[in-house]
């Protein structure tokens, strides 16, 4: 007989209250782990969609409402920058020296509910949307930009809208209402594979049909309102002829015909997203090169855009909400373990009545006071340990029964027995709080009097 | 430490006990008791004059006021308590009147109960001692003594029931079995048939006068019984060893 043994008996023996006290401490850390794998699953989905590129250029106005309109795809954009900048950042244009890729983003329409994005191809092949995670299309191809009316979209998209390979769409005007007029409908091409970002929940068509429909609304509607969300200023004409901007083609900045270019430059967009060079590569030691590091300053001196990097903006968003609700959780969900264990010692210092006899016949076999005070503490251990395993069990089945539902609405995809490292932090914190529940009970058997005890009986 | 050849010698043993009203009840005052190694002896007396006080203090589980009790040349009341209860479990086996045995264990778990307490076998190492003591219980070796003690007592198709599936009889067969595992030297027993009838009396004096001749343990046997108590050579009445007369 070990003493874990001698005390998991005297657990059997009382099997109805010890199974219940061991049941508040499993929903007692059950819930802890639920706020730690939440925490995670949050944590993710806004770090998760600052990836591939570490600079955005977009209107002047809050940083916070451009990053959540081109990362998160939520809000509306503080407003439109013209195409100029997206010139600037490109290859020949005034900031290309600290710009490895540029890609320009229209927000504007919805499809559905899910925000219709128009960008150029190079998006899916410039941008890691994970450190070493590129895009895959789970079907089909990424669209052409010779061909103004493809579309390539989102993996949840897919799944609930139903679109497939070949289907058209027609995207509306609103960014979340499904009322509003319909666009032209653009062709799905290709159907991306999950990242776990909020582009899974995004439509990505062409950046010139996007353009190419609202010329069509000028015309009809003689320049009329510029519809409220609508942030896709009506612009000029299209780019080049047919078959000119082949798929992958870069943009060069168009100087043939002027006509071409005055209808380039009276477009307007939401955002260039950028990817900047490494600032420590010995190009940028020359002092006519514009820096990576210096470069949003230089665009915010321009009278008309700001440069916001995604990263920092989440991170104090994240750090000064999201973690604060988070520590708010976690504190209710150990008060909660901590009233498990109490509830520990009540049930077995209620019990001590009953044992002393039992504690005295061990002591008349030779047990000492310490031996009989650690059977009690490892009775409490075993239950908060064995209560607490379970919670983990019980959290993470909870979290994987409600992952489809967290996939759906935060676009990141839970693995359900993923564990957190905080996780570990639970052994010996629980071994600690049943140590000191187990204390009082303990002390009451190392008291036992023998004698006392045995001339007693049952 | 003397050498005087007894197993067990009381020397002046006095007890006493509170009471409410401040003043002390002395129960035990003992002046010399000696039992030799391997002899077999009944104590007799009435009901509340100290019998069981007088196990207690041989067993070391409660204190004299003063005097001295010797066992196998130690004086225990010169012991620290944890010395006293690792000595205990090494040398005295204890069989209580009733309720011996622990309710939510097997016969077996109460007989390796015993060995759970009892000293580290020299040949041991203390790591492993600890190991087995506090992790994953006592050795095959032990289990096997144990089931042989039970198999000896007659219980050997009794291995896993527990206390409450056992009758009064039975229960008390396991508590001599425990009160062997260790293989005392002095086996204390405190009425031990008094809650059983008649026939299993006998059977279980037989069998703890059996087993302790055979393992050569001396045999302290507290009775009210005169049919129990005339089958052993020797027979106390504790109210001639004691100069205490207690109302
Ligand atoms: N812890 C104690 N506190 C106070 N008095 C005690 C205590 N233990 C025993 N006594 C008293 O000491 C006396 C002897 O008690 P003890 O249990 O030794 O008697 P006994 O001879 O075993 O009696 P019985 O045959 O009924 O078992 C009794 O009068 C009892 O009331
Ligand atoms: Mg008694």
């Amino acid at each position: 007989m070990s003493l874990w043994k001698i005390a998991w008996r005297s657990i059997q023996q009382r099997a109805l209250a010890s199974g219940l006290t061991a049941l508040s401490m499993t929903l007692g850390v059950a819930l802890v782990v639920a706020v730690l794998v939440i925490y995670g699953v949050l944590d993710k989905s806004f770090k998760r969609g600052a990836q591939g590129y570490d600079m955005i250029v977009g209107a002047k106005g809050s940083p916070l409402q451009l990053v959540l309109t081109t990362v998160y795809h939520l809000g509306r954009p503080p407003g439109t920058i013209p195409y100029q900048y997206y010139l600037d950042l490109s290859p020949g244009g005034r900031f290309s020296d600290a710009v490895r890729a540029a890609v320009p983003v229209c927000v504007g329409g919805n499809y559905k509910g899910f925000r219709v994005i128009g960008t150029e191809p190079y998006y899916f092949a410039d941008f890691e949307y994970l450190e070493g995670e590129q895009y895959e299309f789970a079907e089909g191809r990424n669209f052409n930009a010779g061909n103004y009316f493809e579309a390539v979209i989102g993996s949840t998209v897919a799944r609930e809208t139903g679109l497939e390979v070949g289907d058209t769409f027609r995207p509306v005007h609103g960014l979340d209402a499904e009322q509003g007029e319909e666009h032209e409908p653009f062709t799905v091409v290709g159907i991306l594979a999950p990242t776990g970002t909020p582009n899974d929940r995004a439509l990505f068509v062409n950046i010139e049909g996007f353009y190419l429909v609202h010329e069509h609304e000028e015309e009809d509607q003689a320049g009329g309102e510029a519809a409220g969300d609508e942030t896709v200023a009506p612009a000029g004409a299209t780019h080049g002829g047919d078959g000119e901007a082949s798929s992958g083609g870069r943009p060069e900045a168009p100087g043939t015909e002027d006509e071409e270019l005055e209808k380039l430059l009276a477009r307007q967009m939401t955002a260039v997203l950028v990817l900047r060079k490494d600032p420590m590569s010995p190009e940028f030691d020359e002092p006519d090169v514009t820096n990576p590091l210096a470069l949003p300053r230089l665009i915010n001196r321009e009278p008309d855009a700001q440069a916001v990097e995604p990263a920092q903006v989440i991170a104090d968003l994240f750090g000064g909400i999201v973690g604060n609700v988070q520590t708010i959780l976690l504190v209710l969900a150990v008060l909660i373990v901590i009233v498990a264990g109490i509830g520990i010692l009540v049930s077995i210092y209620n019990s001590m009545n009953d044992r002393r006899h039992e504690i005295a016949i061990m002591r008349a076999l030779g047990a000492r006071r310490v031996t009989v005070m650690m059977i009690i503490l490892c009775e409490s251990i075993l239950l908060a340990i064995g209560g607490g395993l379970l919670g983990v069990l019980l959290g993470h089945s909870l979290t994987w029964a409600f992952s489809p539902m967290i996939a759906e609405h935060t676009g990141v995809i839970v693995r359900p027995w993923e564990f957190q490292l905080t996780e570990l932090i639970l052994v010996p914190g629980l071994v600690l709080l049943a140590t000191a529940v187990g204390y009082l009970p303990a002390v009451v058997a190392y008291r036992t009097d023998v004698a006392q005890s045995l001339t007693a009986g049952a | 430490m003397e050498e005087s050849g007894k197993l067990l010698e009381l020397r002046k043993v006095k007890k006493s006990f509170p009471q409410p009203d401040g003043s002390r009840l002395h129960v035990l005052d003992i002046p010399r008791f000696e039992v030799d190694a391997g002899e077999q002896l009944a104590i007799m007396g009435k009901s509340g004059c100290g019998k069981s006080t007088l196990l207690h203090l041989i067993a070391g589980i409660s204190r004299p006021d003063s005097g001295r009790i010797m066992i196998d040349g130690w004086d225990i009341t010169l012991f620290e308590e944890h010395e006293c209860d690792i000595f205990r479990a090494k040398m005295v086996g204890y069989v209580f009147q009733t309720f011996n045995l622990l309710p939510g264990f097997t016969a077996l778990e109460n007989v390796l109960m015993g060995m759970t307490f009892g000293p580290r076998p020299p040949e041991r190492s203390v790591v492993r001692h600890f190991f087995e003591r506090v992790l994953w219980g006592p050795a095959r070796a032990e289990r096997a003594r144990a089931r042989r003690l039970l198999e000896r007592v007659g219980l050997g198709h009794r291995l896993t029931h527990r206390p409450t599936q056992l009758s009064v009889g039975e229960q008390q067969r396991v508590a001599v079995a425990r009160a062997l595992a260790n293989r005392p030297k002095l086996i204390l027993a405190d009425e031990p048939t008094a809650n059983v009838d008649v026939g299993h009396q006998q059977q279980i004096i037989d069998l703890l006068c059996q087993t302790c001749r055979e393992e050569n343990v001396a045999l302290l046997i507290v009775t009210h019984a005169p049919e129990v108590a005339e089958q052993f050579e020797r027979i106390e009445m504790l109210e001639e060893l004691n100069a205490v007369i207690v109302q």
